[in-house]
């Protein structure tokens, strides 16, 4: 029983967790309790409420489903909105192409992956603030080197972040994040044992029904934890706003945008704090999914 | 070289001791900070070179000459009005900013109320009401950044809002009259622009602000314009409440649905853009714009000679119109033409550490001395009346035409905080084609009464 | 058949690693053709020859230069504290019996990534603005320390996790204290684990926007994430060969310690979690 007893006290264990659990508590948690505090004032940072902040109940609740609740810029809208982007850059975008990748150059070595590996993790590891800047040179439309690529096609411009801004930002972040995903599942599949394929091999089973009745049951917790990362951290991203600030005319108003609009550039911070306590519990609830999948696997291991 | 991060923990120490010590170096000499929305190869560039060829270093040498070291330090802001103005609530609300602040005056009710900016008295004392410059400035201007019946900055001047049209482009549509074109009615401004639409198909015959994008232009050159138009304010002066529903309200909607999506004589496209404005004073300096509605400032800074977006030949070119109401004496107090104008000024930072030094540097920029020499930079219509405007007839003519019958926003801090955006919000909604007027109205209605609760709030009948 | 069907896939390979290099190639090519361009559009267009000509200009901001040695500060101030208190906390994590101590560190990573997001930075605004570290390096980088530690520990811990307790537990016969332990014999062996985490708090730290820009309000603290908008005109637009110049020096360090990582331990998977 020597494992339980552990290697230093528990006084020890107590001290060495402390300085991480005082940072924890004032920078994380602390400040999601005091949200819940503010979304029920009418505070702002500016205005007379700046300094005499009331107490309004559930008013800034009842003010997000004021209708009309989907038209643009309204709440609906972005949640609306949020969940294309989640399920088309996430999830479509992300897991797919990750997971594509990763089955690809399974087993494979050399010059070929090794690019295609750099590229995707250099593409996720630069800095945000430039990478909307590459997305906006990238899809312009007189200049951008997509439009010269589709005109080499003897396809006509797109003014892509006008015209198709959801697209846009759905394939800048499938670009952008991909290399999770693929590095994730590549770890996973690097746990399945060769001889499994070089039986099905012998069978003469095909690439699908490898895939399928081997490859996918291995690694299907992998798949749950990716889904489930990329989706929470997709619902809270904020960098769509450096490529397209939201718009045009609210249309990539994710909740993240939306947030921030309310709250930094209208500095109504009731009522974006309202906002953020929903965006949380969505998030508690993904969390949730994530945590009994997770337990589930467990138990079974 | 066993374990290089042996020191890495110790390099970045020393790099976070050599950064933070280096703050606490130079301290002899008195700093002083100013900052405005001007950058250098921008729209406002020749506020740039007053700033670093006139105010600063004539100001650090008279104060050399009185024994101070003075060491003014002046950042140029880039990015829209919207972020500077995020930037200021958010540096004054933890006691921080520069010491002196270009500040838009439709922002002043707003910061005053939250106590981010105090009045100038209470910053430097009594003193600052023997200003020699208050004597030179006229009341309605000098409360072009007051609040309360207090004075909170100086103003810098203020401006009118007028159509802008390209003559040449008039010329090959074969407009009559195109070098002194005045419509007199929405019905001919309109006809013009079909006429240009025909004739010109490349060209975009009219554009009236809209959209969130423009920020404030939209209200104020776009909306406004064309509300006064209808006889109508935002704010009814004579109950004290805003209008939330009323047939100015729907008329003007339906104008800007007429131009933008009935007959496509405005493109929506550009107005929707992020960069929307900064797009369409290139269009129009690229012959691609015919009717502009803006403010003087678009002449004397974007499409002037010296200006971000030059139009060497401007005074050939470029020609100018009052906006007409929609009919004669339909407009706002009977008129038949209308405009709109603002302000803007600097102001002191209530949390600065040398007040005195910064009402000095202030008062330096807004003297007599001071504005004659931003006029060698930039002419126009200043603040003071002893800073007599140089021979330029454009500003001389429109100040002259257009002043006397202007109008200014209500000075509230719920204008710039919810009506205004919502203002743009709604335009945006009609232009995009998402909403009917009615339909963005009442959207309208909603977040107005919403914001002011609806005992301030009324409806003008007959819409 | 079956050959025919192999030179198939072969092909099909190849055109597959063809088209996603492309894809991931593709956008990040102006990085390398604008900042060497003194006429840079939006536009990929290599100038010949490369001209050096916007890098002087960058050189002569002096907020901009400036800014880098704030981001050096802010970042490796992150790095510092990130990678030492993780380091405790996952030794204590990975040798204690503590109940519910899966549960609450899955929890704290997900709430992690929601809290350091636009959600919470009202509260913390007004928080640091409480303490007194507003516009200060400190501040930003108690933020950082924040959000960046839960990562970090669960990190770690897969590290500490895989250290045989033998080497301790003789240390122990030896009669050495638990700090004296952790520092002998626990941190040398635990390097890479160590070097993973501080490596990516840094980067993450470094390419953060919104933290420093709500937190920070005066130009000379600003790291260079917010500063690469001072190549903005008035209008919101960038000027593109400054913007470019500054956006490829700014990505330099965070290549370089890719490489770095690269070289020294391979770029594996750690579980890693970024935001």
């Amino acid at each position: 029983m020597r494992q339980h007893q552990g290697i230093i006290s528990r006084r020890v264990a107590v001290a060495f967790l402390l300085p991480a659990l005082l940072f924890i508590l004032v920078f994380l948690v602390f400040p999601s309790l005091w949200i819940f505090y503010l979304s029920l004032t009418n505070r702002t940072l500016t205005g007379r409420t700046a300094t005499h902040p009331e107490f309004v109940g559930l008013g800034n609740y009842l003010r997000l489903l004021r209708p009309p609740l989907f038209a643009s810029g309204q709440f609906g809208r972005s949640l609306e909105l949020t969940l294309q982007f989640v399920l088309g850059s996430a999830l479509l975008g992300q897991a797919a192409l990750g997971l594509l990748l990763a089955w690809v150059f399974y087993q494979r070595k050399g010059f070929l992956k090794d690019l295609v590996y750099t590229l995707a993790i250099l593409a996720w590891i630069i800095p945000s603030v430039v990478v909307a800047f590459l997305w906006v040179a990238f899809l312009d439309r007189d200049f951008g080197s997509l439009n010269a690529l589709l005109s080499n096609l003897g396809l006509k411009p797109i003014d892509w972040l006008l015209d198709a801004p959801m697209v846009s930002i759905i394939l800048f972040n499938t670009w952008r994040g991909a290399a999770f995903s693929m590095m994730l599942f590549s770890s996973a599949l690097s746990i399945v044992p060769p001889s499994y394929l070089e039986t099905a091999d012998v069978v003469g089973a095909s690439t699908w029904s490898k895939f399928k009745d081997i490859i996918f049951p291995l690694i299907r917790g992998h798949l749950l934890t990716d889904l489930i990362l990329i989706s929470l951290w997709t619902f809270n991203l904020f960098t769509p706003f450096l490529l397209t600030g939201g718009g045009p005319a609210f249309r990539t108003e994710i909740l993240a945008i939306y947030t921030y609009r309310h709250a930094f550039r209208d500095f109504r911070f009731g009522f974006g704090a309202a906002i953020s306590v929903v965006v949380m519990l969505i998030n508690l609830i993904l969390s949730s999914i994530y945590l009994m999948a997770l337990r589930r696997r467990e138990a079974r291991v | 070289m066993k374990n290089m991060l042996r020191y890495l923990p110790g390099l970045a120490l020393l790099t976070l001791v050599v950064g933070l010590s280096a703050q606490t170096w130079a301290q002899q000499v008195e700093v002083i900070t100013y900052t405005c929305r001007c950058v250098t190869g921008g729209v406002n560039q020749q506020t740039v070179q007053w700033l670093n060829e006139f105010v600063i270093p004539t100001f650090e040498e008279r104060m050399a000459a009185a024994g101070r070291n003075v060491d003014v330090q002046f950042t140029e802001f880039g990015g829209s009005d919207e972020a500077l103005k995020q930037q200021y609530a958010l540096d004054l609300s933890v006691g921080r900013g520069f010491d002196v602040i270009a500040f838009d005056g439709f922002w002043v009710p707003e910061f005053a109320e939250a106590g981010l900016i105090k009045a100038l008295d209470e910053i430097i004392g009594p003193e600052a009401n023997e200003w020699e410059g208050w004597d030179h400035i006229a009341p309605s201007i000098q409360n072009l950044m007051g609040f309360g019946g207090k004075r909170y900055g100086i103003p810098v001047g203020t401006d009118v809002r007028m159509i802008f049209y390209n003559r040449e482009l008039f010329v090959q549509a074969g407009i009559p009259q195109w070098w002194a074109w005045q419509p007199h009615s929405w019905e001919e401004l309109l006809a013009t622009a079909r006429q240009i639409k025909a004739a010109l198909p490349d060209v975009i015959p009219l554009q009236i602000n809209a959209g969130t994008s423009m920020g404030e232009a939209t209200t104020l050159q776009g909306y406004y314009l064309v509300l006064l138009g209808t006889g109508e304010q935002p704010y009814d002066f004579a109950t004290n409440k805003w209008v939330v529903r009323s047939p100015g309200i729907l008329r003007t909607l339906q104008f800007y649905k007429q131009i933008y999506i009935d007959e496509g004589l405005g493109d929506a496209r550009t107005q929707l853009l992020s960069d929307a404005r900064a797009r369409t004073f290139q269009l129009f300096s690229e012959g691609k714009i015919a009717m502009l509605v803006e403010g003087d400032f678009f002449w004397r800074a974007v499409v002037s000679p010296t200006g971000s977006n030059a139009i060497p030949n401007r005074d050939t070119v470029v020609g100018w119109a009052a906006m007409p109401a929609t009919a004669p004496g339909s407009g706002i107090r009977g008129q038949d033409f209308v405009t709109a104008s603002g302000g803007t000024g600097n102001i002191l930072n209530p949390n600065s550490a040398n007040p005195q030094l910064a009402w000095e540097l202030l008062t330096f920029m807004n003297s007599q001395e001071g504005l004659n020499a931003a006029q060698q930079y930039q002419a126009r219509i200043r603040a003071r009346d002893d800073v007599p405007v140089p021979n330029e007839a454009f500003l001389t003519v429109t100040a002259r035409a257009l002043l006397p019958f202007t109008t200014t926003r209500p000075g509230f801090p719920v204008y710039s905080q919810t009506v205004s955006p919502q203002i743009q919000l709604m335009t945006e909604r009609v232009v995009s084609g998402e909403f009917s007027p009615r339909e963005a109205m009442e959207a309208y209605a909603l977040a107005v009464i919403d914001a002011v609760g609806i005992d301030d709030t009324e409806e003008l009948p007959g819409f | 058949m079956r050959s025919a069907w192999l030179v198939l896939s072969r092909v099909g390979f190849y055109v597959f690693s063809a088209l996603m290099a492309a894809f991931f190639a593709l956008p990040m090519l102006w990085l390398l053709t604008a900042p060497f361009n003194p006429r840079a559009t939006l536009a990929v267009e290599p100038s010949w020859p490369p001209s050096l000509v916007n890098f002087q200009q960058v050189f002569g901001n002096t907020f901009a230069m400036r800014a880098f040695g704030n981001s050096v500060i802010q970042a490796s101030g992150a790095m510092v504290g990130v990678t030492l208190i993780a380091m405790l906390a996952s030794y204590a994590l990975s040798r204690t019996h503590l109940p519910w101590k899966e549960g609450a560190l899955y929890g704290l990573i997900l709430f992690s990534s929601v809290v350091t997001g636009t959600a919470a930075m009202v509260p913390i605004f007004l928080l640091i603005f409480r303490l007194g570290l507003i516009d200060t390096h400190l501040g930003v980088i108690f933020v950082f320390m924040g959000g960046f530690l839960p990562s970090a520990i669960f990190i770690l811990r897969d590290f500490m996790n895989s250290i045989p307790r033998s080497y301790e537990e003789s240390a122990l016969v030896n009669g050495a204290s638990s700090l004296r332990m952790f520092w002998d014999i626990v941190l040398p062996i635990t390097r890479p684990g160590m070097m993973v985490v501080a490596i990516y708090t840094f980067v993450n730290a470094w390419g953060t926007f919104l933290i420093p820009f709500i937190l920070l309000r005066s130009p000379d603290k600003m790291p260079a994430a917010t500063a690469i908008y001072s190549f903005y005109t008035e209008g919101g637009t960038p000027i593109l060969t400054l913007t470019s110049t500054y956006a490829l020096l700014y990505t330099l360090p965070v290549l370089l310690l890719y490489l770095f990582v690269n070289w020294r331990y391979g770029f594996r998977f750690f579980g890693g979690i970024k935001q």
